[in-house]
């Protein structure tokens, strides 16, 4: 059985990606087609013909319509063929699949499931990625690893301070330990771990021009199964938030990722790191920027070499789990029961009117 | 020490692991409490509510 987690939202891709080019990404296993309209609106179709096949990516747009590069089948952007070439009927079944889309936070998210059931409401929110009172630095990397590898990597940190020592890992990272919540009625995982004094990474140190010890906190708040956000402050020793909640003080970096499955063995590893301080400063930025992405290779070159060992391993091969692994654990059991709800149907299959 | 979000819900599990020991705090949403050294056993527990979940008031208090 698919681990897929289906009848939820996923990032597909940034809103910057999707032009007036067509643009092609697979997601949980299905060929998408994304464009811009006219208009400006974000439209997704399956990228196959419904004639011969053909990729629609490789294909024209004309107007708010694609073009089949093979035959000239066309399709609007609801997905129904509007034109087949050399005859006036168009056939009642000539269509794609549409996919619903919202674009939000910078993201396009797309709906893989049942179109009755999709609910913009119900997307996570990673509102700092498009508010001017932050800048951020993002990218996206793809992953040769199932989603769920992604998953135990970003909810057990302390593994910051072996695969990332010198970039954002420091002795404290492994030795401090965490408090794990998960919200029920929600669905949401919390991981928090909270160093009063700790080693300042360079990371850190360069972004916010700190000299000596910090106190740091990583407080995780994974929205299963696509959005995952770190909210992360940083600060001088002992300087704490204000009992009102106000932190001129703190220096706030929100981590966030977007945890999309390709197909069952591979991943688009989303990830943006957003700043309440340096805003605009470029050279910040390009600093952020170019070490958040060597983290985040460090983690794409680990998983894919973990993706590989469990290919090969042995059938029943037990792992071990630790005090470390709390969050992830946790992460695990909802996705599995996300995904069983997700493949169950919306309701009692009803007779098919012949 | 509050973090910037944390669950709002009615139905919330915790897991504290106490500073300084390898003990895990498992805490119910029901009140009732359990120590252990093992994520998977203790995920286990509280996740069976209400089976073997006492009361907080006859679990001995919890310290």
């Amino acid at each position: 059985m698919t681990a897929f987690v289906r009848n939820q939202w996923y990032v597909a891709a940034y809103g910057r990606e999707i032009g007036r080019e067509l643009f092609a990404r697979t997601i949980l296993g299905e060929s998408l087609v994304f464009y811009r309209t006219t208009s400006g609106r974000v439209v997704a179709l399956a990228d196959r013909c419904v004639h011969r096949r053909y990729p629609l990516s490789e294909s024209r747009l004309e107007g708010d319509t694609i073009v089949c590069g093979y035959h000239g089948f066309t399709y609007d952007q609801g997905g129904t063929c509007v034109f087949v070439p050399g005859q006036a009927r168009i056939p009642r079944t000539a269509r794609v699949a549409s996919y619903p889309v919202v674009e939000q936070d910078s993201f396009v998210w797309v709906w893989i499931g049942d179109h009755d059931r999709a609910d913009p409401s119900s997307i996570p929110r990673a509102p700092w990625l498009d508010d001017p009172a932050y800048t951020s630095v993002s990218g996206m990397e793809p992953l040769a690893a199932r989603y769920q590898l992604l998953v135990d990597n970003l909810m057990d940190l302390s593994h910051e301070t072996y695969l990332h020592g010198g970039y954002i890992g420091t002795p404290e990272v492994a030795n401090t330990p965490i408090t794990t919540e998960v919200d029920e009625d929600r669905g949401i995982v919390y991981v928090s771990r909270h160093m009063a004094d700790a080693e300042c990474p360079l990371f850190y140190a360069k972004s916010t021009g700190i000299e000596g010890r910090i106190t740091r906190w990583q407080d995780i708040e994974y929205h299963p199964p696509c959005l995952y956000l770190l909210h992360s402050r940083i600060a001088p020793v002992g300087v704490l938030p204000n009992a009102d909640g106000s932190d001129p003080g703190g220096f706030h970096v929100e981590v966030v990722y977007a945890i999309t499955p390709e197909t069952e063995n591979s991943t688009h590893d989303f990830w943006a790191v957003a700043r309440d301080f340096a805003l605009g400063d470029h050279e910040v930025s390009d600093f952020l920027a170019e070490n958040n992405r060597t983290v985040v290779m460090q983690d794409v070159v680990a998983l894919n070499l973990l993706e590989k060992v469990i290919a090969t391993e042995p059938e029943g091969y037990q792992e071990l789990s630790i005090n470390i692994d709390t969050g992830g654990l946790a992460a695990r059991r909802i996705l599995k029961r996300m995904a069983e709800a997700g493949a169950a149907p919306a309701r009692p299959s009803e007779a098919v009117p012949s | 020490m509050t973090s910037p979000s944390m669950p709002r819900g009615d139905t919330v599990y915790r897991i504290d692991w106490t500073l300084g020991t390898d003990v895990l705090d498992g805490v119910c949403h029901c009140g009732a409490r359990r120590r252990s050294e093992d994520p998977v056993e203790l995920w286990e527990w509280l996740l069976a509510h209400p089976a073997g979940h006492e009361p907080p008031a006859r679990a001995g208090g919890g310290g």
